[in-house]
């Protein structure tokens, strides 16, 4: 059985995760945010899984980790949706969705392809090395595709708090990610001191997403070139 | 290689989406003025300084605790750190970050602030709520 830690964590994610689509459906944006809602039910029926092998087999068995990993690739590929969500959002007056699909879907093949490129120039590396690399890889990727998204917001002038909350969120649980994947992957030895790291990160975005659709209303307006780290006087 | 890149470019864009994400909560709350009682109490009239954001802090914690801003309280208070940290390394070598950090850590005593006056109105209603029970 999971240790109390391990159980709280879990129980939070899942908790948090329900609560955004909740909240989502009580401020009546759930079919305007649908592919984020459905990420979080994804997140919580892969938790309630991973929790069941998690008891059945323990932590360090085979199983357990074949499917932590594929499910956190899994889970990354719907997180995927969910930003290109977001890029149709910021981009919805220039009708581009065709093309945002497209180019969402050949960088995923591509991703994909890249990882396993990485991983087969060792034969020797296990299959679950494709995924940890491709769940890394995944992650930056997102990372990156979250950065170009942010400077679109500021190029086209957003208002939208909600939506600069949303996009800023993932940006920080995509950027924590792949950094403790990076880590991992630099220091294999690290990977068991970040075992409660990882899950907590996992637990932000929920958290921070359930918090932007209480607190925040859609009709909401923020300045989004206040919130430059380096104010737009300098950048020039 | 690709890994270390991976981190250092990660690193990099958390620090700035974390510090946006932070001013993102802080931005609902710069525009609001504070009232003269708490301007008495904290002293700060026009512009906060990020010296005072302890003392604040310290004050708040006189409060009864509002939930509503549980949460927000503890992001800005580890963007203070993060704040405090720049300050303290990277903002010796570089004058403008400093003037920066300065500016933001004043931001967050802002914040703190109109939380206290926040605080100050909920234990008065809920002190009219208990009288009016009684």
């Amino acid at each position: 059985m999971p240790g109390p830690v391990d159980s709280i964590i879990w129980f939070l994610g899942i908790a948090l995760s329900l609560v955004v689509v909740v909240c989502s459906l009580w401020r009546k944006t759930f079919r305007r945010y649908f592919f984020l809602n459905l990420y979080m039910l994804l997140s919580v029926l892969v938790s309630l899984v991973r929790l069941r092998i998690f008891a059945h087999y323990g932590q360090s068995s085979t199983q357990y980790w074949y499917f932590y990993f594929y499910s956190d690739a899994l889970m990354t590929i719907a997180q995927y949706f969910a930003l290109i969500s977001l890029y149709i959002h910021v981009f919805q007056e220039m009708r581009v969705e065709k093309y945002l699909r497209l180019g969402a879907v050949l960088l995923l093949g591509g991703t994909a392809l890249f990882s396993y490129a990485v991983v087969s120039q060792s034969a020797n590396r296990m299959l679950t090395d494709v995924v940890f690399e491709l769940s890394q890889n995944l992650y930056f990727v997102g990372l990156v595709l979250t950065y170009v998204l942010w400077g679109a917001i500021f190029k086209m002038r957003e208002t939208r708090a909600l939506l600069v909350q949303l996009v800023l969120s993932l940006g920080v649980y995509f950027g924590a990610n792949a950094a403790s994947y990076a880590i991992s992957n630099l220091r294999p030895d690290m990977f068991s001191h970040l075992r409660y790291l990882i899950p907590l990160i996992g637990c932000f975005l929920p958290f921070a997403w359930a918090y932007a659709f209480w607190r925040v209303p859609e009709e909401a307006r923020l300045e989004p070139a206040r919130l430059a780290v380096i104010p737009p006087a300098v950048q020039r | 290689m690709i890994a270390a890149i991976i981190l250092v470019c990660s690193v990099a864009f958390l620090l700035q989406f974390f510090v946006s994400y932070c001013r993102s909560l802080i931005g609902a709350y710069a525009r609001h003025s504070l009232s003269s009682e708490v301007q008495d109490v904290t002293g700060i009239t026009r512009a906060a300084s990020g010296d005072d954001f302890a003392r604040i802090m310290q004050l708040l914690q006189l409060c009864p605790e509002r939930p509503e801003d549980r949460n927000e309280l503890q992001a800005i208070r580890a963007y203070f750190n993060l704040l405090n940290f720049l300050r303290a390394t990277f903002a010796r070598l570089a004058p403008p970050l400093r003037a920066w950090t300065d500016s933001e850590r004043g931001q967050c005593a802002w914040f703190a602030a109109v939380s206290l006056e926040r605080r100050i109105a909920f234990s008065r209603d809920m002190l009219t709520q208990q009288i009016m029970d009684a």
